[in-house]
C-alpha cells in the first residue's frame, strides 16, 4: 500500500510539473463558459442594412424609422439604385436591404395594401431567416397599428412560460457540455496519453516488472486525473453558479455522484483507447477524432440531436456525453430526481463495464507479451 | 602536437542559474588525435560537447573549433564539424540511402558527389543490399554505423560522438571502433565521450570530468602510471571516490 | 535553394510513408462534412407538444388539430392533469406543453377573451424562443379561422396591409448546409497547415533528429521554409479536395474566382503556420504543443463565427477578430463561394491576413533558435 501511494504521489508530480497544461485545464473551462456565455449567441442585434427607397412618402420613413428605433437594427447607408444592392450585399457591408416600390404610396392610398421587399444576405442562412422575420415582424406591427383605431373584437392572448431558464440565456444549453467536454478531455485524452507515452517511452515496462500489480499501475495512473476531473466538473458548477447565476436546482449530491460516473466512463474510454495505441500521435488523433468532435457535435451539445439525420441520430446512441449531458440537464437544471435519469445512468454505468472489461481482456494480450508473444506493449528498441 | 590545435578551450565556464556545469575547462585537440572526454553522468560532458558543436554558448572563456569562434561564428563551425548524438540521429521512417542524401544535401554536397559517396560509404559498410530497407528495421549496431558514417558525411576535419556505442554489443563496439581509427587515419580528429573504460584505452588522449572540472588529462598510459594502477577503470574510480570524499 | 529542395524531399517521403496521414487526408473532410455539416444544423423541426387540454371542448380540439397537420410538430400526448403534463417536460418527452383551461371556449364566446398558456422548455434558448413562436403562430392562424366561422367579425374597413416579402439572396433555400461546408474547409486547412506542421517539429525535437539538424550548417530559414512548405502545399491541396467533396456530396455554390480563394488561403496558411511555428519553439512534447493548439484553436474558431455571426457577438469580441486570423479567413471564403465576391469586395480582410501573415512569421523566425 505504501508502495502505491508513492507511485500515486509520482503521478501527482507529473501533472503538476507541466505548468503549460495545468493551466490550460483549468483555463479550458474558463474560457469555454465565456465563451459560450457571452459570445456564442444566435440572438441577433445591431444588423447593419440599408435602404432603397423608390417611394419617399410618409409610410416608408415611418417604417424604416420604426426598423432603426429598434435595438435589432441599424441603418448602415441609403441607397439610390437598385445596382447598388448586389454591391453592399457582396461587399458584407449590410445583411439586409430594404427595398419600398415606386409606387409603394399609391398602392398604400388605392388599395389599402402594399409590399416591401425584405432582401437578406442568406450566406449564414440561420441568420438570414431570423432576421427577416424581426424585419417582418415591425413591419406588421407597424401595419397593424396604423391602421383603423383598435376594433373591439375578441381577443385570445397566449402566454409563454420559459421554464428552467426564464431570460433565455445561453450558458443553460453549454454548461452542460462544457462539462461534458472537459471531462472528457480530461479524463479519456490526458489519460491515455500518458499511458501510452509511458509505453513510448518504455518506462511502462518497468512498471510492470516492479511488485505493483498491473490493477495497482492503472488505478494509479488514473487516480490523479480522477481527482482533477472532479476538481473542474466542481469548478464549472461554481462558476456557472456564481458568475452566470445558474442554479443547482436538484441535489447537489446526486450532481457530483453523476459526475463521478461520467469520470467514469470517460476514464474506462481513456484506458481502452490506450491498450489499443502505441504511440502518442495515434492516441491523440483517435481521441480527437473519436472522443471530442463527437462530444461537441453529437451529443446534444449545440445542436439539438432530434433534428439530425437518422444516421446521425442511431450514431448518437453509442455516445456517452449524450448521457451525461441528458443527465446534467435533468438535475441540474430542471431540478429532478434520479428518478428520472436512472436509465441513463444505468447505460453509462453499463458503457463503463464494457469498456473495462474490453481493455481487461487486451491487458491480458499484453502480459502475453512477457512470455514471449507479440502483443501491443512490445517495446521498441531504444 | 600542440602546434596544430584544431579545438581549444580556455576557462570555459558554463552556469545554469546557481548550477555550474562547467567549471574553468582548459584542453586543447590536435589534428587527427582521438580524444575521449570522460566523466560520470552530469559530470558535465555532453553540455561542454553541446557548446563545442554550437549547439548552446558558454557562459564565458575562450573557445575555439576548427580556428573558429563559437560565440560569433558558429557557421563556420558547423560547417567544418560532424556531430553524432547520444540519441539517435538519424530519420526512422527514411530508407538508409534516403538518409545520407538528406544530409549530403544538407551540408551542400553535389548530387554527383552525393552518389559516389554514398557508393563507397554502402561498400565500406556491406550494407548495399540494405540500401532501400528503412531505418527503423536495421539492428542498433548497423544503425550506429551508419549514423557514424552519416556524420562524417561530408568529410569535416572534426567530428563529435555523443556516447556513439551506448547499448551496442561488444563486437559490433570492435567494428564501430576500427572505423574511428579509419576516420582518424585519414586526419579526421575524434571528439568521443564514453562510458566505456575499455574504450577510453583507445584514445590517443583522454580527459576525465568530474563535478563539471577536468580532474585528469593525459594520454591513458601517463594516467595509468601517475595514479599507479593497471586500468583507465581504476584512475576513473580514484578520482570520482577522492572529490566524493572530498565533498563530505 | 538545393538544401530547401532537399529537406523538402524528406519531408515528403515521410508523409507518404506514414501509415495514419494518408488516410486522414482523405478521409477527415468527407467524415467531416458528413457529421458537421448535417449535425450543425439549427433547423427546427420535430419540435415535441404535449396538451394538458382541460377544457375538452369543440375549441380547445380545433386547437389540437390544428398542430397535428405541423410539419414541425410531433404531439405527444394529451393528458387532463397539468401536473403530469409538466412531468412530460421533465423526462425530456416533450418540449413544449400547451395548456388550455378549462372554460376557454366559454370565454372565448362570452368574454371575447381568453388565454392559452405555453410551458416551455428553455434550457436551449433559442430553440425554445423558435420553437414557442412556431407555436403561437399556429395558435394564432388557428384563432382567425375560429372567429371567421364564429361569424365573420372583422370589424370595420379593411386595414391597409403593408406585407414584407423575403428575398435570400445567395441561398435562397435557406440551406444551413451551403453556410456550414466552407466553415469546415477552414477548420481542415487550419489543422493541416497549422496542427501537423507544428506536431511534426516537436516530434523531431522528442525523436532528437532536431537536434542533429542544428549542428548542420542549415540556415534558420531554409529549415523553416523546408518545414512549413510541404504543409503548407498539403493544407491547399486539402481545401481543394473539401471543395471537391463539397461539391459533390452538397452541392455547395462557387460563385467567385477560386484562384483568389486559393490565394487568401495560402496567406491565411502563412499567419497560421508562423502562430503553430511559434508554439513549437516553446513546446518541449507533443502533449503540451497539442494542448496549447487545440486550446487556442477552439478559442479562435468559435470567436471566428463558424457557427453564430460575428456581428452578433458583443463588441470586444469583434475587436478580438481583429487579431484572429481564422475569422478573416472565415469570412473571405463564405464571400467568395456563396457571394461570387470579388477582390475590391474582400480588400480590407485581405490586407489584414497580409499584415496578420507578416507579423506571425516574423515573430516566428525571429523567436526560432537553433541554439537549444
Amino acid at each position: 500500500m505504501k508502495r502505491f501511494g508513492g507511485f500515486i504521489i509520482k503521478e501527482f508530480l507529473h501533472i503538476f510539473r507541466d505548468k503549460r497544461t495545468l493551466l490550460i485545464l483549468f483555463g479550458m473551462p474558463v474560457a469555454q463558459m465565456m465563451l459560450f456565455g457571452y459570445v456564442i449567441t444566435n440572438e441577433i442585434r445591431e444588423v447593419r442594412f440599408a435602404v432603397l427607397d423608390h417611394s419617399h412618402d410618409q409610410n416608408t420613413r415611418d417604417i424604416v424609422d420604426r426598423i432603426t428605433a429598434s435595438s435589432y437594427f441599424r441603418l448602415e447607408t441609403v441607397l439610390s439604385s437598385d445596382e447598388e444592392i448586389a454591391g453592399c450585399l457582396r461587399e458584407g457591408k449590410v445583411k439586409m436591404v430594404l427595398v419600398f416600390d415606386r409606387d409603394f404610396a399609391s398602392n398604400m392610398e388605392r388599395e389599402g395594401k402594399a409590399s416591401v421587399h425584405v432582401i437578406t444576405d442568406a450566406s449564414e442562412a440561420n441568420t438570414a431567416s431570423i432576421i427577416y422575420s424581426y424585419a417582418a415582424g415591425i413591419i406588421q406591427d407597424y401595419s397593424r397599428k396604423s391602421a383603423a383605431p383598435a376594433s373591439p373584437s375578441s381577443q385570445l392572448t397566449i402566454s409563454p412560460r420559459m421554464m428552467y431558464n426564464e431570460n433565455l440565456e445561453g450558458v443553460y444549453m453549454f454548461v452542460p457540455g462544457t462539462m461534458a467536454m472537459i471531462l472528457m478531455l480530461i479524463s479519456a485524452l490526458l489519460t491515455s496519453i500518458s499511458i501510452v507515452r509511458e509505453k513510448e517511452q518504455g518506462t511502462m515496462e518497468v512498471l510492470l516488472v516492479s511488485p505493483l500489480k498491473p490493477v495497482q499501475i492503472i488505478l494509479g495512473k488514473v487516480t490523479p486525473y480522477v481527482v482533477l476531473s472532479l476538481i473542474n466538473a466542481v469548478s464549472i458548477i461554481a462558476l456557472g453558479y456564481f458568475v452566470f447565476g445558474l442554479p443547482v436546482a436538484g441535489s447537489l449530491l446526486l450532481l457530483i455522484a453523476e459526475c463521478m460516473l461520467f469520470i467514469m466512463t470517460a476514464l474506462s474510454l481513456g484506458i481502452l483507447i490506450s491498450t489499443a495505441t502505441s504511440s502518442q500521435q495515434t492516441a491523440m488523433m483517435i481521441s480527437m477524432l473519436a472522443l471530442l468532435l463527437p462530444t461537441i457535435l453529437l451529443s446534444g451539445f449545440i445542436y439539438p440531436i432530434e433534428n439530425m439525420p437518422q444516421f446521425l441520430q442511431w450514431l448518437s446512441v453509442i455516445m456517452p456525453p449524450k448521457y451525461f449531458i441528458i443527465i446534467v440537464k435533468n438535475v441540474m437544471l430542471k431540478g429532478t430526481g434520479l428518478e428520472y435519469v436512472w436509465k441513463e445512468t444505468l447505460i453509462l454505468a453499463g458503457m463503463t463495464l464494457f469498456f473495462l472489461g474490453l481493455s481487461a481482456r487486451k491487458f491480458k494480450v499484453r502480459i502475453d507479451v512477457k512470455t514471449g508473444r507479440k502483443g501491443p506493449f512490445k517495446r521498441k528498441e531504444p | 602536437m600542440k602546434e596544430e590545435a584544431v579545438i581549444s578551450v580556455s576557462h570555459l565556464y558554463k552556469r545554469f542559474g546557481h548550477f555550474t556545469a562547467n567549471d574553468d575547462l582548459c584542453f586543447e585537440v590536435g589534428r587527427g588525435e582521438i580524444f575521449g572526454f570522460l566523466g560520470a553522468n552530469g559530470a558535465g560532458k555532453t553540455t561542454a560537447m553541446r557548446i563545442l558543436c554550437g549547439l548552446s554558448k558558454p557562459t564565458s572563456g575562450d573557445v575555439k573549433v576548427a580556428g573558429f569562434d563559437v560565440y560569433t561564428q558558429t557557421d563556420h563551425i558547423k560547417r567544418n564539424i560532424g556531430y553524432m548524438s547520444q540519441r539517435f540521429s538519424l530519420y526512422e521512417d527514411l530508407t538508409v540511402l534516403e538518409n545520407i542524401r538528406l544530409y549530403g544535401g544538407i551540408y551542400g554536397l553535389s548530387r554527383q558527389k552525393i552518389r559516389e559517396k554514398s557508393a563507397q560509404l554502402l561498400s565500406r559498410l556491406e550494407m548495399e543490399h540494405m540500401q532501400n530497407s528503412l531505418i527503423k528495421s536495421l539492428p542498433l549496431g548497423w544503425r550506429q554505423k551508419l549514423a557514424f558514417s552519416v556524420a562524417i558525411v561530408h568529410d569535416p576535419p572534426i567530428v563529435f560522438l555523443d556516447e556513439p556505442t551506448g547499448g551496442v554489443d561488444p563486437l559490433t563496439r570492435r567494428q564501430f571502433w576500427n572505423m574511428i581509427y579509419e576516420a582518424a587515419h585519414r586526419g579526421i580528429t575524434i571528439f568521443v565521450t564514453t562510458h566505456y573504460m575499455d574504450e577510453a584505452e583507445y584514445c590517443d588522449r583522454i580527459s576525465i570530468m568530474v563535478d563539471g572540472q577536468i580532474a585528469a588529462i593525459g594520454t591513458p598510459a601517463d594516467l595509468k602510471a601517475s595514479y599507479g594502477v593497471s586500468s583507465i577503470n581504476e584512475v576513473f574510480i580514484i578520482l570520482a571516490r577522492g572529490r566524493q570524499a572530498v565533498t563530505e | 535553394m538545393r538544401i530547401i529542395a532537399h529537406l523538402i524531399r524528406k519531408e515528403f517521403l515521410q508523409i507518404r510513408r506514414n501509415r495514419t496521414f494518408l488516410p486522414m487526408i482523405f478521409l477527415m473532410p468527407v467524415v467531416q462534412m458528413l457529421i458537421l455539416a448535417y449535425a450543425a444544423t439549427l433547423e427546427m423541426k420535430n419540435i415535441n407538444l404535449c396538451f394538458s387540454d382541460q377544457d375538452l371542448s369543440p375549441a380547445s380540439r380545433g386547437i389540437q388539430a390544428a398542430f397535428r397537420g405541423s410539419p414541425f410538430f410531433n404531439v405527444m400526448g394529451n393528458t387532463f392533469d397539468p401536473a403530469e403534463a409538466e412531468s412530460c417536460l421533465k423526462d425530456g418527452s416533450a418540449d413544449i406543453v400547451i395548456v388550455i383551461p378549462k372554460g376557454f371556449e366559454k370565454d372565448l364566446e362570452k368574454e371575447r377573451k381568453a388565454g392559452v398558456q405555453l410551458l416551455v422548455n428553455a434550457i436551449n434558448g433559442s430553440k425554445a424562443s423558435i420553437g414557442s413562436a412556431y407555436t403561437q403562430q399556429i395558435i394564432t392562424g388557428w384563432y382567425r379561422t375560429y372567429q371567421q366561422a364564429a361569424g365573420g367579425s372583422i370589424h370595420g374597413a379593411r386595414a391597409p396591409l403593408i406585407q414584407a416579402i423575403p428575398a435570400f439572396w445567395f441561398n435562397p433555400e435557406l440551406n444551413y448546409q451551403v453556410f456550414m461546408v466552407p466553415g469546415i474547409l477552414v477548420i481542415l486547412v487550419t489543422m493541416i497547415g497549422m496542427m501537423l506542421s507544428a506536431l511534426n517539429i516537436v516530434r523531431e525535437k522528442e525523436m532528437g533528429t532536431l537536434e542533429q539538424i542544428n549542428v548542420t550548417p542549415i540556415k534558420k530559414h531554409q529549415f523553416i521554409i523546408g518545414k512549413l512548405l510541404p504543409f503548407w502545399i498539403i493544407a491547399l491541396f486539402e481545401l481543394g479536395f473539401g471543395l471537391v467533396v463539397g461539391k459533390l456530396l452538397f452541392d455547395i455554390p462557387m460563385q467567385g474566382s477560386l484562384w483568389l480563394l486559393f490565394g487568401v488561403a495560402g496567406i491565411y496558411l502563412l499567419a497560421v503556420q508562423g502562430a503553430g511555428l511559434l508554439i513549437s519553439n516553446t513546446a518541449r512534447t507533443q502533449q503540451q504543443a497539442m494542448f496549447v493548439m487545440f486550446f487556442f484553436n477552439i478559442i479562435f474558431i468559435m470567436m471566428s463565427g463558424l457557427f453564430t455571426p460575428v456581428d452578433s457577438m458583443p463588441v470586444w469580441a469583434q475587436y478580438f477578430n481583429y487579431i484572429n486570423p481564422i475569422s478573416y479567413f472565415m469570412t473571405v471564403i463564405r464571400m467568395i463561394l456563396l457571394k461570387g465576391s470579388g477582390f475590391t469586395d474582400i480588400q480590407i480582410p485581405f490586407f489584414s491576413l497580409m499584415a496578420l501573415a507578416l507579423i506571425m512569421m516574423s515573430l516566428s523566425i525571429w523567436r526560432y533558435r537553433k541554439t537549444v
